[in-house]
């Protein structure tokens, strides 16, 4: 296996990220055009892939403008914090054995706190605009996230429990046989709905409702600034895909490891097609579910997901300590 | 829970149907004969002008898009010294054509008039006058009205009898 000194990795993932992300607008775009009967951006380009390009250009050469009236400095840096913290995230994901920027004995823990260091974006961009609708936005996002990542942290102790260990290559290691979606059902529902919510993505996109608050957080952001809202978005789309597809679906080891015991395909790739495959799941959310009322969203969080995830915890729990006192 | 599911397969099973989506420039609609387009300027079958400057089609435009002057040829019969539609404003109502007593204004199956310069929407007579007959292929203004031309005298219209001689006591 050709190991990848872990600068040339930092950068293929910041270079494959930002372009994937670019990528993924077009893909969102055309998956919910075929499933709203229409074809979406199919002009530019075979297919429309072109359209990433033209919005690039379209973004890049638009008015770099600061309201007068906002917090100049937080308003500039709220943006990159999101995709930062959402690169940084990319650090522990195990691509596959050996293509790994950093296999930290925390990695779960890594991957949480770096996935709620981008509520801080959202609410700084939030105050620094010093507009009501931007103001509501980020409150609301706050307490979304704050609420939501209490039991996204939750959902993958079961995960920790049957490993022994918050590191990613562990837990994908620990799968060889049966991936944890299986035994781990209640934890996957929970980890993907918070997820969602955790990346605000549509659904959960109360933090940015078009119908209530014009464009949420981003309401006073336009041209690359925004287009940083947007990688975050994107970046954390694929990140929780990822973190989904490691925990989960067993990372890099595709289902012929186990029926076939040939790999016909590089580990990397069978990453690839399970993250593939979990973000058009995303997509299919988004295009199937209506959002929420923000009071339900919360009652969701409280009086539904947060039951759940601990009753899997404690039946976890009394399985793992049943099958250590010698099961049947 | 149950029902979000459903929903999910019934949107998933779209990815197997048939966009609804016409693509537009390849894929050209059918634009019905009497469709409301681009107004034109037709003439009659003889090659001449149908539009006799009555001014009625500016009167009876709702938002004013139509200005034109009344001019006299040497024969006494009236033709638009200018005729302007500002089709910037046009709603593209056919009053004006309902409003036509000769049949002149016609509105046409073309909606593909973009400029880029807001001036080039206003088209001047020679813009609006076509060499056809539009949807009356027969009509001819003079040919029906009582009015003396330079090729008719009173009473030799189609549809039409001779004068009445007042002077006369014969029936």
């Amino acid at each position: 296996m050709f190991e990848w000194g872990p600068i040339m990795l930092a950068m293929g993932i910041l270079i494959f990220g930002v372009a994937g992300a670019a990528f993924l607008t077009w893909w969102e775009r055309r998956l919910l055009g075929f499933w709203q009967d229409r074809y979406g951006p199919n002009r530019i380009g075979p297919f429309g892939v072109g359209q990433v390009v033209a919005d690039m250009i379209k973004l890049l050469l638009k008015d770099d403008w600061v309201p007068p009236f906002a917090d100049r400095m937080v308003f500039v840096f709220a943006p990159t914090a999101i995709v930062v913290a959402m690169m940084m995230g990319f650090a522990v994901v195990p691509f596959s054995p050996g293509i790994q920027i950093i296999d930290v004995n925390i990695g779960l823990l890594f991957f949480l706190g770096m996935t709620s260091l981008a509520v801080y974006s959202v609410l700084l961009g939030g105050l620094a605009s010093n507009n009501k609708y931007a103001l509501l936005g980020g409150l609301r996002s706050a307490s979304q996230m704050v609420s939501y990542e209490v039991f996204m942290g939750l959902s993958l102790m079961g995960i920790v429990m049957m490993t022994g260990s918050f590191s990613l290559v562990e837990i994908v290691k620990a799968q060889e046989n049966v991936w944890f979606c299986f035994s781990q059902a209640l934890g996957l529902i929970v980890f993907v709905i918070a997820g969602i919510a955790e990346s605000h993505r549509l659904p959960f996109d109360l933090p940015e409702a078009e119908h209530e608050l014009t464009a949420g957080f981003h309401t006073e952001y336009g041209g690359m600034k925004f287009a940083m809202f947007m990688l975050g978005e994107y970046l954390g789309l694929m990140l929780i895909s990822a973190m989904i597809v490691t925990l989960f679906f067993g990372g890099w080891m595709g289902p012929s490891l186990i029926i076939f015991e040939i790999n016909w395909l590089p580990p990397v790739a069978w990453f690839t097609i399970k993250i593939i495959f979990v973000i058009n799941f995303f997509v299919l959310l988004r295009a199937a579910i209506p959002r929420p009322r923000y009071d339900q969203l919360m009652s969701l969080g409280w009086k539904v997901m947060l039951p759940i995830t601990l009753f899997n915890l404690v039946i976890t729990g009394a399985v793992l300590l049943w099958l250590q006192e010698g099961g049947l | 829970m149950l029902s979000s599911l459903r929903t999910m397969w019934h949107i998933f099973k779209h990815l197997f149907q048939k966009a609804e989506t016409v693509q537009y420039p390849e894929q050209m609609p059918y634009l019905a004969p009497r469709y409301r387009g681009r107004i034109v300027l037709t003439r009659d079958p003889d090659g001449e002008e149908r539009c006799v400057a009555c001014n009625l089609c500016a009167a009876a435009c709702p938002v004013d898009c139509i200005a034109l002057q009344k001019d006299t040829r040497d024969d006494g019969t009236w033709y638009p010294e200018f005729f302007r539609i500002n089709f910037s404003r046009c709603i593209m109502c056919g009053m004006c054509e309902e409003a036509c007593p000769t049949y002149a204004i016609q509105l046409t199956p073309d909606f593909e008039m973009c400029e880029y310069d807001r001036q080039n929407m206003v088209y001047e007579k020679e813009h609006l006058l076509i060499d056809g007959v539009g949807k009356y292929p027969d009509y001819n203004f003079y040919r029906v009205s009582g009015l003396q031309t330079a090729t008719k005298d009173k009473g030799e219209a189609i549809n039409e009898e001779l004068p009445i001689d007042t002077k006369s006591l014969m029936p």
